[in-house]
């Protein structure tokens, strides 16, 4: 009996630990290198909200957009989720994203004001929201400044004809040993950043018809083309290339279309004596300074989360200025909120900057849920068009073709008024 | 009573698995096929729908597919007789009365065959590569210029073949050594009284000795190579355009990457339709000329 | 005749070579520093030795994680197979029992439909049964094989009909003739099953990469997958991840390679 009484306050304690309510499990899939840096923010937000424990689930990026469609046709699908905000379209038509338009006019934590626009923009589908952006991403030029120099230019000229005369000089000056710019033949995001730089969608009739044949992007399509017809760009696969940065390092080309995760990548991974020999540049476009991808990841909520609110307070948690800070220092992540990029370290760092007015101008591409399919057709017509194989105008009136039949379904199901 | 029905306790459970994992699946497969099943459906069930043969008929339209189909022919009609080959010359050499540690080189050709086909790829992704691969480097020792072998589609599924003949060799070698063990010895002896070569000597006994075995490894071999998916997931993704697509891949990706299960069911059924002739056909074959 | 035994035996060595070079290179590679592999000409050792590579798949990549995934999941599937497919063996071979035949000739037939016709509605099976995304899903195809139920017949013919019919007299129950009397008699077969049935599950990768969501759960051939796909540019990273993928089924081969290799040769032969 003595001891039993001792024992009690224990067991008040535990009690007392427990709460009110039964532990809560969030599942949070993240991707790639996030999700290891996510580990170190979930402690603050679980000292915060006792009983809660978010369980980060490492999901690689190359499968993820099809694990993610085989959870939802396997409804095993998590709480929540960093979700390409190209896929926030597809997994909303689904059915399978919770909307957050109610969780979002209850609460001042995230401030749609404070995004920039064409981001926020592709969380939106019909009228509702359906993710909030987490960090933002865009596509634009990585290059070698002293290779630059070499071909005698100051700075990287922001027009298309302007930059091919550049990247010409480039190969010209190395006798043929040096390309001039890396344009990975298994990425479709080069060619979507140049087609994205005219107001003409590649997507017509509320997205159920291919329109590549438009001479918008006919001509993107052939400008990026001709980058391998005049031996500027090597016809290669990532996997060629083995190691990016040490091909970069050695000069085997001059400029690389990639994201800010890069940034850090290329501090990391290149040779010191390099450091001060790159920089970062928007992209050219057509007559000057022109759009390019919106990309990123959102934070989205999975409808059959058992705990919405707990959810809700994460989306919350990590879309707070000082935990958005603390990311970027973390992974280089680009913030979403534009109010982070005005302090601190994201200010500070000199390779920001192209980011910062590119993102001013980014947009989004049209939101079905065959895109990602549709950009893979795009990706292969690329090669076989690299390839001689056809022409860019009859690549592209293959591409209608192609997205024709993969948008059939969502053609008759918005006939039928049941998709909006 | 409980004895004659003693048998189905103990087959019992394994033909229950089979009903409901296998039997069952390939029947709904079957219908499946002939709906269009997809992530819409799956969504709502009410955006399924009944559409006959479509699925086939889009599928005979579609150019991937024939690409597809083209590939695994290749890979089947180069790769089966180039792997027969190289085991079978593999047997007889190690069969060869006058070879030593015959154990140990046993073991040796057949290690790759065990061997899981993503981290076996995973080397021969490297020893292929166009810079810094072995293999080009010693091709340049024979001033030969170096191949993109994973990154120019004529190169790549030689590639794939060369790199399906090397996992494969040592399994159908030791079946074909087992076979060659059965042929007497005395008919050798007495053919080399008679002074036939060596040449000879294997087309004469060793061929007609393990024919019924040639063609038993030659249909497993088949049946494999026709459901070519992992080489090409790891080592190219099924390019570099397209020329590594095979069938099988072709059904990952409408099924399980973009969920169109109904138009996968189809191509699966055709994949079910091909090896079974082409079974049929080896089977006829080898019955004709049996001895 | 002499020059002949040096032909052979040359050509022995070489092929040897060629079976074996790339898994010592792997081991090689695997040992060196990162980003020293991707140089011309390919170097075959490490200037540096380290065990860095394996350090990082253990730290950053978990793989002892998938490691753990795979053994137990092998292991399990091995039990399962064996016991499921071993009874029905058998059972088709020995026990007279009702329609015996005609489900015989029924799995003979189903013999030539390939595992993928099933798998797209499995998978909408296993979601019916809340089983996508478990180590139970993941089990589910190699359970039972008709290949292997085959193979087991096979070998239960083989056993003398006298011996069973005397050991009936003897009043043994059904359950200590298949215990004390088959079993014992088929162990070589029951070897090569066990081993092909490990192998199987160890290798196969398109069933798991298709049910497995949680990356916790992965099996090595599909955690290396990702891993080798995330990592392109790792090429050392790779190969270490390679050797730890191969070494345990390697070791399982070198040690029960005397059986496994008879039990082929056998059942290929009468096969």
């Amino acid at each position: 009996m003595k001891r039993f009484l001792a024992l009690a306050p224990l067991l008040v304690l535990l009690s007392a630990c427990r709460g009110e309510h039964q532990d809560i499990e969030l599942r949070f899939w993240a991707m790639g290198r996030e999700s290891e840096i996510l580990e170190q923010l979930m402690p603050a937000f679980e000292r915060e909200h006792p009983g809660v424990h978010v369980r980060v689930e490492q999901l690689p990026w190359t499968a993820a957009h099809a694990k993610l469609l085989t959870a939802v046709a396997g409804d095993s699908t998590p709480d929540l989720c960093q979700l390409g905000n190209t896929w926030v379209a597809e997994l909303a038509d689904l059915g399978a994203l919770k909307a957050l338009d109610g969780d979002l006019s209850r609460s001042d934590a995230v401030p749609a004001t404070d995004y920039f626009p064409g981001i926020w923009r592709t969380n939106q589908i019909g009228t509702r929201q359906y993710g909030v952006p987490w960090y933002v991403d865009t596509r634009l030029l990585f290059y070698r400044k002293d290779i630059l120099a070499a071909a005698g230019y100051a700075s990287v000229p922001t027009d298309w004809a302007g930059f091919k005369v550049m990247l010409a000089k480039i190969r010209a000056q190395s006798h043929g040993e040096r390309y001039g710019i890396l344009l990975p033949l298994n990425e479709y995001e080069p060619i979507l950043a140049l087609a994205l730089q005219s107001e003409t969608p590649v997507l017509k009739e509320q997205g159920t018809r291919g329109n590549f044949s438009n001479p918008d992007f006919v001509a993107a399509f052939s400008y990026y083309i001709s980058l391998f017809d005049d031996a500027l760009a090597p016809p290669v696969t990532n996997s060629q290339i083995s190691n990016v940065w040490n091909e970069f390092a050695r000069g085997y080309f001059a400029f690389y279309i990639t994201g800010p995760w890069n940034i850090g990548e290329f501090r990391r991974r290149l040779p010191p004596a390099l450091a001060g020999h790159w920089g970062t540049a928007p992209l050219p476009g057509p007559h000057g300074p022109d759009a390019s991808i919106a990309g990123g990841a959102s934070l989205a909520v999975f409808k059959r989360t058992q705990h919405p609110a707990e959810a809700w307070a994460l989306v919350e948690y990590l879309s707070r200025p000082a935990v958005q800070e603390r990311f970027y220092a973390l992974t280089g992540d680009l913030p979403a909120r534009r109010s982070v990029w005005e302090t601190g370290s994201v200010k500070d760092d000199p390779m920001t900057a192209a980011f910062r007015e590119q993102l001013e101008r980014v947009r989004p591409a049209p939101a079905v849920a065959e895109w990602e399919e549709i950009m893979t057709e795009l990706r292969l017509m690329a090669e076989h068009v690299v390839r001689h194989e056809l022409t860019p105008a009859e690549g592209a009136a293959e591409l209608d073709r192609r997205a024709d039949r993969m948008l059939a379904k969502r053609r008759e199901l918005v006939h039928a008024g049941r998709l909006p | 009573m409980t004895r004659r029905w003693l048998g189905w306790l103990y087959a019992g459970p394994a033909l229950l698995v089979l009903a409901i994992f296998f039997v069952v699946p390939v029947l709904a497969a079957l219908l499946l096929s002939v709906t269009d099943y997809d992530l819409y459906a799956i969504a709502s069930i009410h955006n399924l729908r009944f559409v006959g043969l479509r699925n086939y008929a889009d599928l005979l339209s579609n150019p991937l597919f024939w690409q597809a189909l083209w590939n695994t022919v290749y890979f089947v009609v180069v790769g089966v007789p180039l792997s027969l080959a190289a085991s079978l010359g593999g047997a007889v050499l190690v069969h060869s009365k006058v070879a030593r540690f015959k154990g140990f080189f046993r073991t040796a050709y057949f290690a790759p065959s065990i061997t899981t086909v993503v981290a076996v790829a995973v080397i021969w992704r490297y020893l292929l590569h166009t810079r810094y691969g072995l293999i080009n480097y010693l091709l340049s020792m024979l001033h030969i210029a170096p191949i993109d072998w994973l990154g120019d589609p004529h190169w790549s599924m030689p590639a794939i073949i060369l790199f399906a003949v090397w996992k494969n060799f040592g399994y159908n070698l030791v079946i074909l050594l087992a076979a060659l063990g059965t042929i007497p010895a005395d008919l050798y002896e007495a053919a080399e009284l008679d002074g036939a070569g060596a040449f000879a000597q294997f087309r004469h006994i060793t061929l007609p000795g393990i024919r019924g075995t040639l063609g038993f490894v030659g249909l497993l071999t088949m049946a494999g190579y026709f459901q070519l998916f992992a080489e090409p997931y790891v080592m190219t993704q099924g390019g570099p355009a397209q020329s590594t697509l095979s069938v099988l891949y072709l059904l990952y990706d409408e099924g399980f990457k973009w969920w169109n299960l109904g138009r996968a069911s189809a191509v699966a059924f055709v994949l079910f339709l091909l090896m079974y002739a082409t079974a049929l056909l080896q089977h006829r074959w080898t019955r004709e000329h049996r001895p | 005749m002499r020059r002949h035994t040096l032909l052979v035996n040359a050509l022995l060595i070489l092929t040897a070579g060629l079976t074996l070079f790339p898994l010592v290179w792997m081991v090689s590679v695997s040992l060196m520093p990162a980003g020293t592999s991707a140089t011309y000409p390919p170097p075959l050792w490490p200037a540096h030795p380290t065990l860095a590579n394996y350090t990082e798949l253990w730290t950053h990549a978990g793989m002892a994680r998938h490691l753990l995934n795979s053994l137990g999941l092998a292991t399990v599937a091995t039990a399962l197979a064996l016991t499921l497919n071993v009874a029905a063996g058998y059972a088709f071979a020995k026990l007279e029992f009702p329609g015996r035949e005609a489900v015989a000739k029924a799995l003979l037939a189903a013999l030539v439909i390939p595992a993928q016709v099933a798998m797209l509605p499995l998978f909408l099976e296993l979601k019916a049964l809340g089983l996508v995304d478990t180590y139970a899903g993941v089990l589910v195809p190699s359970l039972a094989g008709i290949f292997s139920i085959f193979l087991v017949r096979q070998a239960a013919l083989a056993i003398p009909h006298e011996l069973i019919d005397a050991a009936r007299m003897d009043g043994a129950s059904e359950w200590t003739i298949f215990r004390r009397v088959a079993l014992p008699l088929m162990r070589p077969m029951l070897v090569t099953l066990g081993v092909f049935a490990f192998l199987g599950s160890w290798n196969d990768f398109f069933w798991p990469l298709i049910v497995l969501n949680d990356s916790d759960r992965y099996t090595l051939p599909v955690a290396l997958a990702a891993l080798s796909r995330e990592h392109v540019q790792d090429n050392e990273l790779m190969m270490a991840g390679s050797v730890v993928t191969l070494v345990p089924v390697l070791a399982l081969f070198l040690a029960l390679q005397r059986h496994y290799l008879a039990g082929l040769m056998a059942g290929a032969v009468k096969g």
